[in-house]
């Protein structure tokens, strides 16, 4: 069963409640640049980490976007920008058969054996 | 797997603090209401730049243009953001700007009131900005994952706005006689219409409130407001102002300010299109999107021409 909410919050107020008519010159095609993942890399000797995602024409402009986007505060010193569309996700709904193999082996682990106090460093 | 189950296993994860990403089954209403959320936020920010662009090319003094430039700029990436995290629930951006120039989408109603005076700066960042920082606080718990972390990154550079509003009054609450009226009058024009942000109060919610359940919002509109009011109320005093309400007085028994009612009639209002500046606002919009055709004309132009040429080499 759907639930609708109704009730009203900042930033979330009813279209119900429309203030200017529906103009009709908006009606046209869907023409959005392509979107791109940003990877910002914040200092060097540490990996490039996924930061969010933009739209561009090509990859330059999505280098220059980010730049002004994701780093207005020195947050990175190197960028990767990727097109959305190449990126291959696990599927959530499978993460059982993926992750819980590891689940039931702890002896991965280095706490999971028990040594004597006496031996220091290890 | 049954719907029924789904929902409860999507209820389950939300208990116990499990954040929904994007490729994750959500209920239909769930994906509806923060799309139209995360759109609103994202529309809020980037009207939002327009009550303070009014004012870039005649700040007081080097400094504070540089300053209300990079806190325009700032609103900006935040609608970027926000628009981002909107569009992995399905809808694309063209989509929500047309929704937003057509008036179908609605943004925060903070922006369809005039800034008249450079005072305004200083009263927006503090109020208006200060008002969103509570919610936005907030919603960098909230469940669903690409809007908790757009609003994390918002939060770390909205408290620059808030701090250089409150310091732009507090320059001008030790300046001349004119300059103190003028920080006064623009804190009664902006104080009620900040309240007004949080929203209408509890009592008006009819419905069993799903927003509250999925937590997508933890806190009610009334809890943010007293808040809100409880630290506004004590800041003031810093400026040797007050704030035009003269029921506000603290509440020994609560613990908590007590305050006036707001004009709910006047936020009705302006929701429907009718505030001062509702036209102003979208036509500003539709035609700054007009006039940047050509602009993304051009660089779609200069992207396939790169592209052929690359293949042509």
């Amino acid at each position: 069963m759907l639930h609708f909410i109704k009730k009203l919050y900042y930033g979330d107020i009813p279209d119900a409640n429309s203030g200017a008519a529906p103009s009709s010159d908006q009606q046209q095609a869907v023409t959005d640049w392509p979107l791109w993942e940003v990877f910002i890399r914040s200092k060097q000797g540490l990996d490039h980490k996924h930061v969010g995602s933009l739209h561009a024409t090509d990859a330059q402009m999505a280098i220059e976007n980010a730049r002004d986007v994701y780093t207005r505060r020195q947050e990175g010193v190197s960028i990767w920008v990727v097109e959305s569309k190449y990126i291959t996700a696990s599927n959530p709904a499978e993460a059982g058969e993926l992750y819980e193999p590891a689940a039931d082996k702890v002896y991965r682990h280095p706490t999971f054996y028990d040594l004597p106090d006496e031996v220091k460093h290890m | 797997m049954g719907m029924q189950n789904l929902e409860e296993l999507f209820q389950q994860k939300i208990d116990k603090e499990v954040k929904i990403e994007p490729k994750d089954w959500m209920p239909e209403a769930y994906r509806k209401t923060n799309l139209r959320q995360i759109s609103q936020h994202a529309h809020s920010e980037i009207v939002g730049m327009l009550p303070e662009g009014n004012w870039i090319s005649r700040a007081p003094s080097l400094k504070r243009k540089a300053i209300l430039i990079a806190k325009v700029q700032d609103e900006a990436g935040h609608g970027l953001y926000l628009y981002a995290a909107a569009e992995t629930l399905g809808q694309s951006r063209e989509q929500m700007i047309n929704d937003l120039h057509s008036g179908k989408a609605k943004y925060s109603s903070i922006f369809n009131y005039p800034t008249l005076t450079w005072a305004d700066m200083g009263a927006v960042g503090w109020l208006v900005d200060g008002a969103a920082i509570m919610n936005q606080v907030m919603l960098t718990r909230t469940s669903y994952g690409p809007y908790a972390r757009a609003m994390v990154r918002i939060c770390k550079e909205e408290s620059f706005h808030q701090r250089q509003g409150f310091e732009t009054l507090l320059v001008l609450s030790k300046g001349s006689k004119e300059q103190r009226a003028m920080c006064q009058d623009a804190i009664n024009r902006w104080w009620w219409p900040a309240l007004m942000m949080f929203g209408p109060r509890d009592s008006e919610s009819t419905n069993s409130d799903m927003s509250m359940k999925w937590k997508i919002k933890r806190k009610t509109n009334d809890e943010l407001r007293q808040q809100f009011v409880d630290m506004i109320a004590e800041q003031v005093k810093l400026l040797g102002m007050t704030l035009p309400d003269p029921d506000l007085r603290w509440n020994e028994s609560r613990n908590h300010y007590d305050f006036g009612e707001i004009n709910w009639d006047e936020f009705w209002q302006v929701v429907k299109g009718n505030g001062p500046c509702n036209k102003q606002r979208l036509d500003a919009r539709r035609k700054a999107w007009e006039e940047g055709a050509w602009v993304r004309e051009a660089a779609q132009a200069h992207a396939n021409k790169q592209r052929t040429r690359k293949k042509a080499a």
